[in-house]
């Protein structure tokens, strides 16, 4: 096995992979969304739930198709998302996705990210950064839509 | 182990593909198995294409300067080569496009212009059925739903049966007097099943319907005659046969391109023009609006040349003891599943599989750790992945360069594969 190799399937991704945390589609939920890679045809369906005032991820619930690296993406994400605010999440998203598409030359913050530090591997192979962003980009896009709705 | 035959040499082959020397890592050669996808190029087609630039190069059908003359006898040149390469009767029914998408779309277009003055065989209008198959790439199924939907016209196809060839059971129900159109592959770019076109084309003439065959991935593997197939329009892709991107074929009867309106207008594709309307060229100039791939065609025939000088024949039978090499190999292995026929005549060199509990990106990013290029996803047949209940598969398409020891890798790649994802559960 060579070296690239195993820094994009950590034993993190593994688990994740294998495991996922919060994964299921729940209620109740202020939005859902649907997202497709259409070069690979992987898809995910995410709901988020907010509250004070949309103002606090209370849940983030989603049903997954795709490989290891994108669903163990989902699953590191909804954990770092659930119970904080969406402040609170802008820098680690912003932060996350910056070193995604880094080409590996951000080393990324484990304070900020936590987990996500395991998915940094993918950075180093192109073809695998949409794999990784497509939970968040579906994120960034529920969260639109819920402090949208009624708005 | 199957040897190819005598007469094939491949290793003599490889030297012609400098591509193929290429390293990935320091240690690791590069398997090249994505021809499906585009297929590498013989130092021969990127000389002549090279070669024409240094010395011929100018604007086609322009011009009365000598080098006008030149590069247009080097593009009209291939056109007669090409049209010699698939059995055309003429050289005029060889139509250059961008790709084998363009020329599925061009004739798409033209059947749905609308033009009162075209006779009703190519006119498709609401309530005309236009047939298809279930095994289809999105290029020769998108162009057909759009037309579908600009007409008014219904889309029916031709479902796959479980043994992955087209189960034509209801043949006689799907094809009625309102079928205009049978569009259909000649060779699943994902199954690598091959279709029973003189069954198809005697279904399509029993009710007066244009049989259009998407011949993507089947001209560059076998040998293949327009004349013989019976078909009325041929897609081809220049990048799958050992040429160059950037151009596409379209090949139809003359007496059907003759009566076909024009798809994309403008410069080159016209007779007369004033400023209220024009009227357009005879064909093939009334389908190349613009200025052509030139190069791209002269890429285009020396890779007939390349291809007619290993022989079809050969190159079939070399890639057929390839499959059959691959699909024994995977069938050794547990947990694989493959997508497509058993090795009969009926198949060619696309081998797609599953790989249980792993998904076909995964699959493809250890094997490429390996240096073995396979194509990954739902390749452009989203329908029929899920008709097959799969999310998408791992493919390894085989050309004239691939060699047995590259197979007995990629086999050994395939249980590599599962026994990393094995270690690390």
């Amino acid at each position: 096995m060579s070296s690239p190799l195993s820094s994009l399937y950590t034993e993190l991704v593994i688990e994740h992979d294998k495991r996922p945390l919060h994964a299921g589609l729940r209620e109740p939920f202020t939005s859902e969304v649907h997202h497709v890679n259409p070069t690979c045809g992987d898809e995910i369906t995410l709901r988020l739930q907010l509250t004070d005032g949309r103002t606090r991820i209370e849940d983030v619930s989603y049903d997954a198709v795709g490989c290891a690296m994108s669903r163990a993406s989902a699953s590191i994400m909804a954990d770092l998302l659930i119970g904080r605010t969406t402040a609170e999440v802008e820098p680690v998203q912003e932060h996350f996705e910056a070193a995604m598409r880094s080409r590996g030359r951000l080393a990324g913050d484990e304070e900020l990210i936590g987990d996500g530090i395991a998915l940094l591997g993918a950075a180093k192979f192109p073809a695998r950064v949409k794999c990784v962003l497509m939970s968040w980009k579906a994120y960034q896009a529920a969260l639109v839509e819920a402090q949208t709705l009624g708005a | 182990m199957s040897a190819p035959s005598r007469e094939f040499d491949v290793e003599a082959i490889r030297a012609d593909f400098p591509i193929l020397t290429r390293m990935l890592d320091p240690d690791t050669p590069m398997i090249y198995l994505d021809g499906g996808a585009t297929s590498q190029r013989p130092r021969q087609v990127i000389d002549a294409e090279v070669s024409y630039l240094y010395s011929d190069n100018a604007a086609v059908k322009r011009g009365a300067h000598r080098m006008a003359g030149l590069a247009t006898d080097a593009y009209e040149g291939a056109r007669e080569r090409i049209a010699e390469f698939i059995g055309a009767p003429s050289p005029d029914e060889v139509v250059f496009t961008k790709n084998a998408t363009e020329a599925l779309n061009l004739v798409a277009h033209s059947l749905g212009s609308g033009d009162a003055s075209t006779p009703p065989r190519l006119r498709v209008r609401e309530g005309d059925e236009i047939l298809v198959t279930e095994m289809e790439h999105h290029a020769n199924l998108v162009p057909w739903q759009e037309l579908a939907r600009r007409t008014g016209a219904t889309l029916r196809w031709i479902p796959v049966a479980d043994d992955f060839t087209l189960d034509l059971t209801d043949l006689d129900s799907l094809v009625t007097e309102r079928t205009k159109v049978i569009a259909f592959t000649h060779q699943s770019n994902v199954l690598g099943t091959l279709n029973p076109v003189g069954r198809l084309v005697e279904a399509a003439r029993g009710v007066g319907a244009l049989t259009v065959l998407d011949a993507a991935q089947s001209a560059p593997h076998m040998p293949f005659d327009v004349a013989e197939l019976g078909v009325d329009l041929v897609a081809l892709s220049g990048h799958k046969m050992l040429g160059p991107t950037g151009i596409g074929v379209l090949w139809g009867r003359y007496e059907l391109l003759e009566q076909m309106p024009p798809f994309l207008t403008g410069g080159s594709m016209i007779e007369l023009v004033d400023m209220e309307r024009s009227t357009f060229a005879e064909p093939p100039a009334r389908f190349e609006a613009g200025t052509p791939p030139i190069s791209q065609a002269v890429g285009l025939a020396a890779a007939c040349d390349y291809l007619d000088a290993l022989g079809m024949e050969q190159i079939a039978a070399h890639e057929k003891a390839l499959t059959q090499q691959a699909l024994a190999g995977l069938a050794g292995i547990d947990g694989v599943r493959i997508i497509g026929p058993a090795l009969s005549a009926e198949r060619s060199g696309a081998v797609s599989f599953d790989v249980a509990g792993r998904h076909p990106h995964d699959v493809g990013q250890v094997l490429d750790s390996l240096g073995i290029e396979v194509r990954v996803g739902h390749h452009c047949a989203w329908p029929l992945h899920r008709r097959f209940g799969v999310h998408g598969t791992t493919r390894a398409s085989f050309s004239v360069h691939t060699t047995a020891a590259e197979v007995d890798a990629f086999v050994d790649g395939v249980a590599h594969t599962i026994d990393f994802f094995g270690s690390l559960s």
